[in-house]
């Protein structure tokens, strides 16, 4: 756990940047700081190591206070990542994932196995060990950054915007193994974010702070969508927050799924006629997986790959009602298709259905 | 050329050589070692800085010869006494050098150095294994034209009778006499060229890590 107790940095110029912070970080959880620029988000995450010292007000690592501890040894408990990875750019890659091992007195032969068991773990293949940070793209970059963290396996890990110096397609990759190896491996995570949208996604708690140093609100993704503490709150999380809650309401049985007709490519104009509701047919491949919408009346002869309309989305059984919906909306027959875990087909859903099992609830369960 | 002059001069030469390269390199190498923690603190501190960097360029501009004359008073030493160049060469490296360390420590990325801190490395390790590895491109850079420069600050102490390859200069001007002097030159720029690629040999061995498209 990590615990903020009315601290407050001020500079003497008379700058407040964090004023008065309560905030606790649970253990094994991710907390997320979040806020426009000038908020103190960076500044109270760098406060936690001491790269910044507090003016006042005490924080605690697991109920211990950092401010009597030696400032190098409490940094060495907590693994660091930042922006743009800040590798070390006269190491090899190997080196770079090893620092803290080493820097802890572990021989360099079994830092250097640890740290290529934890390239392997964020997705590094191991040719890249002898290479140097400039022979890696960002991403790759932002990975060794995320393992050399790891390395000591520390308790605490602290982030500071450690996605957003990629592009979007990377970043949401990243995002996701991130979260896949959080799930794996619990620890207690403060990250810096000015991405409210990363924030909800990644986050179990998210803290928008507001500029002046101060904490808005905390709560979990969902409450931050539904219960807006005030309107700068409100603001914040954004416009289309309605539709983005969905994001976190399981489908779970609260949408009937209707059977739908489907085809396989090779079938003829009349099959696919007699198979269509309206004036499109789904056709799947031989495992019953979705591959597209397909209108009878277009094809001459039998149905082929150049038929296909790819426009719709699907989703899961077992996701949320924002890929549900987003199924059915992108979906060129309005049907929106439904699959389970393992991608075969369920059936389809109506936006209709959809909103109608929305409006019976108001209270979804929440997804976490 | 005078072939058959230089073959009975060849111990001459080889000895005014061999005076040569030491009077060059070891004001290299001590004027490097002082450098080194005066550029620090000239990086550390925004105050420093200028003071340093400007009392180093000014001393450069002191003449040579000036300066092998004047320092036997600060030293004091015999005016013939090699240490006077050995001194004043290694005042005119640490005048180009200390702004080099400095310049070298600054061009250290800000997240590798923030990284170092936070991973908890502390001052002083943080300065030995990262700061100044990676700055190690900019220093040799810098200490190259050090090493050149020394090389031909060397030749002007001829003028006092200290025995190096200028002492060639000297003898061929009063002897109205080509060949040394030619020798003279063309050892001289040898040195110079010899220097110089052993230094960046070195660059090369330390920085295993730059981009392979590194101009020399």
């Amino acid at each position: 756990m990590i615990k903020f107790e009315n601290v407050t940095k001020a500079y003497p110029d008379g700058t407040v940047a964090v004023d008065g912070l309560y905030l606790e970080a649970p253990t094994g959880k991710l907390t997320i700081l979040v806020g426009p620029s000038g908020c103190g988000k960076t500044t109270s995450l760098r406060m936690i190591n001491r790269l910044i010292e507090p003016t006042s007000g005490t924080i605690y690592l697991d109920d211990q206070p950092t401010s009597g501890m030696d400032a190098a040894l409490l940094r060495r408990r907590i693994g660091y990542v930042i922006q743009h990875a800040g590798l070390f750019p006269h190491r090899t890659i190997v080196d770079n994932v090893a620092t803290m091992p080493v820097l802890l007195g572990e021989s360099r032969q079994k830092a250097r196995m640890t740290a290529l068991e934890l390239m392997e773990r964020v997705g590094l293949p191991a040719n890249f060990a002898k290479r140097y940070p400039w022979q890696l793209s960002g991403g790759q970059q932002q990975r060794v950054g995320v393992a050399r963290a790891l390395a000591s396996d520390p308790a605490f890990m602290l982030m500071d915007e450690p996605f957003s110096a990629v592009d979007p397609v990377v970043r949401a990759q990243l995002q996701d193994e991130f979260l896949r190896l959080q799930r794996e491996i619990g620890k207690t995570i403060i990250m810096v974010t000015h991405d409210i949208d990363e924030a909800l996604k990644l986050g179990d708690q998210v803290a928008v702070m507001r500029v002046g140093g101060k904490l808005a609100q905390m709560a979990t993704p969902s409450e931050l969508l539904t219960s807006p503490a005030d309107a700068f709150v409100a603001d914040f999380v954004g416009r289309d927050r309605g539709y983005r809650s969905l994001g976190f309401t399981n489908v779970a049985g609260t949408v009937a799924v209707s059977e739908e007709a489907v085809v396989q490519l090779g079938a003829s104009a009349a099959e696919a006629q007699a198979r269509a509701s309206g004036a499109w047919v789904l056709v799947v491949d031989g495992g019953r997986k979705p591959l597209g919408w397909a209108q009878p009346e277009l094809i001459g002869g039998e149905l082929k790959r150049e038929h296909l309309n790819l426009s719709g989305t699907s989703a899961t059984s077992t996701g949320t009602m924002r890929q549900l919906l987003d199924a059915a909306l992108s979906s060129p027959s309005r049907r929106g298709v439904v699959v389970n875990d393992s991608g075969e087909l369920i059936g389809t859903v109506t936006a209709s259905d959809i909103v109608k099992a929305i409006e019976a609830e108001p209270h979804l369960e929440t997804a976490r | 050329m005078n072939i058959e002059w230089l073959s009975r001069q060849f111990d001459n030469i080889v000895f005014l050589l061999g005076w040569h390269v030491l009077l060059a390199v070891t004001p290299l190498v001590l004027g490097l070692l002082i450098a080194l923690p005066l550029g620090w603190w000239a990086h550390r501190s925004r105050r420093i800085y200028p003071l340093l960097v400007g009392i180093a360029g000014l001393l450069y501009t002191v003449p040579s010869l000036a300066l092998f004359v004047l320092l036997p008073l600060v030293l004091g030493t015999k005016i013939l006494d090699p240490l006077n160049i050995v001194g004043a060469l290694t005042i005119y490296t640490v005048a180009l050098l200390v702004r080099v360390v400095a310049d070298a420590l600054d061009s250290v990325p800000e997240d590798t150095v923030q990284a170092a801190k936070a991973m908890g490395y502390r001052a002083y390790q943080s300065l030995l294994k990262v700061e100044l590895p990676v700055g190690v491109p900019v220093i040799s850079a810098g200490l190259r034209v050090a090493a050149v420069s020394n090389v031909s600050l060397v030749s002007v102490a001829a003028l006092l009778g200290i025995p190096q390859l200028g002492s060639l200069f000297t003898q061929g001007f009063q002897l109205r006499f080509f060949t040394p002097i030619i020798a003279g030159i063309i050892l001289c720029v040898v040195l110079a060229m010899i220097l110089d690629g052993l230094i960046i040999l070195l660059n090369r061995w330390l920085t295993p890590w730059t981009p392979k498209v590194v101009a020399s």
